[in-house]
């Protein structure tokens, strides 16, 4: 993470912003952070909806292991997350609905590839010296303000990508999610977009990794969905409202982030949280 | 406890050597002091994990031991920001959660499947925590990976004797309070109409739950906890459904992935959390796919010859 000169907040929020984007790393960020925000936002809401919580959040904590697994063999970390995640999921997918339900056995694959992530990362550090032991670190919890002008740049453009295939499938994905089998008795390809919305679950946690890490990732992938189907019964406007949670999230969280000495995937967990919890006080006092 | 290196490397650096004599093997491993005492801290631990274990298995509440082993970790961080011992911390927050799962939850502390949302949420939110001390403490960065996934170094005679009464008291509560939670367990209803406490037992688990967590955690680390707590009862309990047969192999496996793991780690410059967890998911994969061949046993007798 980048040590900051301690700028000043001002009232006057143009300036602000104007100052956050005069440096590139901030600019960087907010590229990359605005697009996996919607996409986090808009994936999750699906997420929570077909009941994949648990595999998500699985999901992520393995590229922790994929991650470190690129390092060490030498290729561009990106793409092995893709790719990994990509198998993972459509693995987990495959292996159907049992699964889902077995926490035990999930959870003690995911200590296993987790058991191989630390394995992985001591052969790193041991591999390029001690002083990089910080690697993991930055997969664990992120490093938004790391990003390079090219990684914002992929986070970007495959985010896009994947926001526009989502939002096509929406629809169907929607009557799938809810209702399979009168969804493929109307002729709805339900295991077609099954498989679909697992490569964009991938993709989601994939870009979602660098920037807040590995174990914070649920932070913008599952509570913005979560609090936004508690408020608003509506698919579309729960989709929508996922989607600028997410991003409202991030967003304060970089600005924050930006003039105090605070991680930003904490502020951002921080925030979501607190978010959920008023919204489930609120709930309970008005029933 | 909470020292730099992830594996042994640089603690038995140099003359660690893995012979054919297992003899001579055993005295080198035990040779030194620290390995002792991780060999006693790790026996103790497995033997609390294993039995807590079952139990948690039994009632379903495996993502429990997850959630306290994450608010732990927060709480280790913590408490060392302030100038604590990370291991108070780490067992005040565990209690904190534990009692919190009690008082919010349903009845049994079992929560249903919309509810892990917030569980998730809560584990989240404390992860986060835990980073933000790490920042805020800046020289405690790379005590972070013992936290995550555990280490068995320089665990001192005090921190042994802690361990020791910990388990002893903890285990002497659990064999006081097992039949009649494992009734309550089982049928909750129906133990509940025999008079048996149903609510007192739940919370007084939790508790245990939360002492058994902090320990393990000592071991696996907050990331890995999954393989000390909870696969070795998930083990037993795919093999045998009698509950004393099943605690006993649930204590042995524990105990079984803890010392080979420690062995293994001394030998060899690699993590003793990547051990541990490679025998516990190995251990449940291979009765798994025992269980998925056809069984000899259904076949009449005669047809043995």
């Amino acid at each position: 993470m980048r040590t900051l000169v301690t700028q000043q907040f001002t009232p006057n929020l143009l300036e602000d912003v104007s100052e956050m984007l005069s440096f590139d790393f901030m600019r960087y960020a907010f590229l990359a952070g605005t697009v996996l925000a919607i996409l986090a936002g808009l994936v999750g809401y699906f997420i929570v909806l077909r009941n994949l919580v648990f595999a998500t959040e699985a999901l992520s904590h393995m590229t922790f292991t994929g991650a470190l697994g690129a390092a060490i063999v030498g290729t561009e970390p990106m793409l092995g997350l893709y790719g990994a995640t990509t198998l993972v999921a459509l693995g987990m997918g495959a292996l159907g609905p049992r699964v889902r339900a077995r926490d035990v056995e999930v959870g003690t694959v995911l200590a296993w590839i987790l058991g191989m992530g630390v394995l992985f990362l001591s052969l790193y550090t041991s591999k390029s010296g001690t002083s990089n032991s910080s690697i993991g670190v930055t997969y664990l919890f992120g490093s938004i303000f790391g990003l390079e002008i090219k990684q914002a740049q992929q986070v970007a453009v495959v985010g896009v990508l994947a926001i526009v295939v989502l939002l096509a499938v929406a629809r169907p994905l929607l009557f799938a999610s809810i209702d399979p089998d009168v969804a493929a008795a109307r002729g709805v390809p339900v295991r077609t977009l099954s498989a679909v919305f697992l490569v964009l679950v991938a993709i989601s946690v994939a870009e979602a990794v660098p920037a807040v890490g590995a174990l914070l990732s649920s932070a913008l992938l599952i509570t913005p969905a979560a609090i936004a189907q508690r408020l608003v019964a509506r698919p579309f406007v729960a989709l929508l409202l996922s989607a600028l949670l997410a991003l409202a999230f991030t967003w304060v969280g970089l600005t924050i982030g930006f003039y105090a000495p605070y991680p930003v995937s904490f502020i951002i967990s921080a925030l979501a949280f607190v978010t959920y919890v008023l919204v489930v006080i609120w709930q309970r006092l008005r029933i | 406890m909470l020292h730099t290196p992830i594996g042994f490397a640089d603690a038995a650096a140099g003359d660690v050597q893995l012979s054919w004599n297992l003899i001579a093997d055993a005295q080198q491993l035990f040779a030194y002091h620290f390995m002792q005492n991780a060999f006693l801290a790790g026996t103790l631990i497995a033997l609390l994990a294993g039995a807590v274990g079952y139990f948690m298995v039994l009632r379903g509440q495996s993502f429990a031991g997850h959630m306290l082993a994450n608010v732990g970790f927060a709480g280790a961080v913590g408490a060392k920001l302030i100038g604590w011992s990370p291991v108070v911390g780490l067992l005040v927050f565990c209690l904190g959660a534990a009692l919190g799962i009690g008082v919010l939850g349903e009845r049994n502390g079992r929560m249903q499947w919309g509810q892990g949302v917030a569980i998730g949420t809560v584990q989240t939110f404390a992860l986060g925590l835990g980073i933000l001390f790490v920042q805020l403490s800046s020289s405690y960065a790379a005590g972070i990976y013992t936290l995550l996934f555990g280490a068995v170094l320089g665990i001192s005679d005090r921190d042994v004797s802690i361990i020791a009464g910990t388990t002893v008291v903890t285990l002497a509560v659990l064999v006081t309070i097992a039949r009649p939670l494992l009734f309550a367990s089982i049928d909750p209803d129906v133990a509940e109409a025999r008079g048996v406490p149903v609510r007192l037992l739940d919370n007084a688990f939790l508790v245990l739950l939360a002492f058994a967590t902090a320990q393990a955690v000592q071991v696996v680390g907050v990331l890995l906890i999954f393989a000390l707590l909870v696969t070795p009862a998930a083990i037993a309990q795919q093999v045998t459904a009698r509950p004393t047969a099943a605690v006993a192999l649930s204590i042995l496996l524990a105990l079984l992935f803890t010392w080979v793991g420690l062995a293994i780690a001394y030998f060899t410059p690699y993590p003793v959390g990547f051990f541990i967890t490679s025998l516990a998911f190995g251990t449940y994969g291979l009765v798994r796919l025992f269980q998925l061949l056809p069984k000899t046993r259904a076949r009449p007798q005669g047809e043995l010859l």
